[in-house]
């Protein structure tokens, strides 16, 4: 068993012909995290979704559980839960319906009451049967935000998140900080990138802007 | 098979809260083929002559109308992301979004379709061969539909390119399509049309979802 569940290597992207960061090296053991900060357009968003698969690192390599993420793409992504800058909320929906199809995809516990205690833990048992149309910004980030909740530790190892507290309030940030603080307290890593003050206790912190490679003269 | 199964269950949901956004695809498919004889003029013989190429070429356009929405709406709110990234296989997924996209555009079209054989005078001798044609051909419209989808999905002006590249595609199954009805018209037996046109379908199942499920990835690098 490695001590170190996600280790990143070298790892470099490039988005439109030029390197946004290059030579990230990062070993998160269970119940780690890591908050990613940078300014605008350094490549925080790039980053996580570099890591989550979705787009090929440049350079470099992840390892989940000392297996490469893209050559078993399949045992990574029962492990990883990202979520994104979209929310990904089909607004004709319910909230509850909106949670459910996610859970039922990642192989999650999909029964009412699992889906109604992880509205419970961002605030929003109450709206359960509220089409996602009807949402605020900060309620469709907290519904987002629940589907990686609904998966529990047990399910999920791994919670990739970007700007997760964006649009929401004080009390919804203390809500989202406990949740990620059992998460990690059951052995959950978690790599979240931000610009808001999101506290994350003894959490690595990595300024993406600082591995720009030097512009070639 | 999870994925399937939920994905389908969703995009079902999906189009009965939608309403009447979802048969905007049958209704333009009957209000188009109500057009012609109007346009024509009640000449019965010359309608009859043309009923099955107008109603497979109606058929043809209205199932482009909705390919649109397939990927487009699950693009722009990230979720097409989400499911790229699950557990489950993007192919299957696909494929159940091609199923429920024919159980709501194509499959009300089968039913309406013996109403459009009457008005256009088409012989009723053809009206079964039409039926199974349409129950048997219409899959592959979503299927082959879907990678066109697949591809210009995150394109501006999506749309016309999308009909440029799905209509030369759609040529086989509306020959094989409108070929079976007008030999079954002529007393012909239509089986071996029918065959082709199963075979079309079979094959679009197989290699289809799997395309458009690797185009969807590409775009979302």
């Amino acid at each position: 068993m490695a001590a170190h569940a996600f280790l990143i290597e070298d790892l470099a992207c490039r988005r439109g012909g030029r390197v946004l960061f290059a030579g990230v090296d990062l070993a998160l053991k269970p119940g780690a995290a890591a908050l990613v900060t940078g300014r605008n357009g350094s490549g925080k968003s790039s980053l996580l979704r570099v890591l989550a698969g979705l787009n090929p690192p440049f350079a470099g390599r992840m390892l989940w559980q000392g297996e490469d993420t893209r050559r078993e793409p399949e045992i990574f992504r029962r492990a990883m839960r990202y979520v994104g800058h979209a929310d990904g909320l089909q607004t004709g929906l319910t909230v509850i319906e909106n949670l459910r199809y996610w859970t039922q995809l990642s192989g999650s516990p999909s029964d009412r009451g699992a889906l109604l205690s992880a509205l419970a833990a961002v605030g929003l048992e109450a709206l359960g049967d509220l089409p996602a149309r009807m949402l605020s910004a900060g309620q469709r980030r907290r519904l987002a935000l629940a589907r990686p909740i609904a998966s529990g530790a047990e399910m999920a190892g791994l919670w990739l998140l970007d700007e997760p507290t964006v649009a929401l309030d004080g009390p919804s940030i203390d809500l989202i900080e406990s949740a990620i603080a059992r998460f990690r307290a059951a052995g959950g890593i978690v790599v979240a990138s931000t610009n808001a003050p999101l506290s994350l206790p003894e959490a690595i912190r990595l300024d993406i802007s600082e591995y720009e490679p030097e512009a070639a003269g | 098979m999870a994925g399937f199964g939920a994905t389908l269950a969703r995009d079902l949901l999906i189009a009965r809260r939608e309403g009447g956004e979802a048969l905007l695809a049958v209704i333009f498919f009957v209000i188009g083929t109500v057009l012609f004889p109007l346009g024509v003029g009640p000449e019965a013989n010359l309608l009859a002559a043309v009923a099955a190429g107008l109603i497979w070429v109606m058929a043809l356009l209205a199932t482009l109308l909705a390919l649109d929405r397939l990927f487009q709406a699950d693009w722009r709110d990230g979720a097409l992301e989400l499911m790229a990234l699950s557990p489950e296989s993007l192919t299957l997924i696909v494929a159940a979004k091609c199923l429920a996209h024919w159980l709501v555009t194509g499959l009300p079209m089968v039913v309406a379709a013996p109403l459009m054989a009457l008005l256009l005078n088409l012989p009723p001798s053809g009206w079964l061969t039409l039926i199974a044609a349409l129950l048997l051909g219409g899959p592959a419209l979503s299927l082959i539909g879907a990678v066109c989808a697949a591809l210009i999905v995150g394109a501006r002006r999506g749309g016309v390119l999308m009909t440029l590249l799905a209509l030369p595609l759609y040529i086989p199954t509306l020959i094989f399509g409108a070929g079976a009805v007008q030999a079954a018209i002529g007393g012909f037996d239509a089986s071996g049309h029918l065959a082709l046109m199963a075979a079309t379908t079979l094959a679009s199942a197989a290699l289809c979802p799997w395309a458009a499920a690797a185009a969807l990835r590409q775009a979302m690098e």
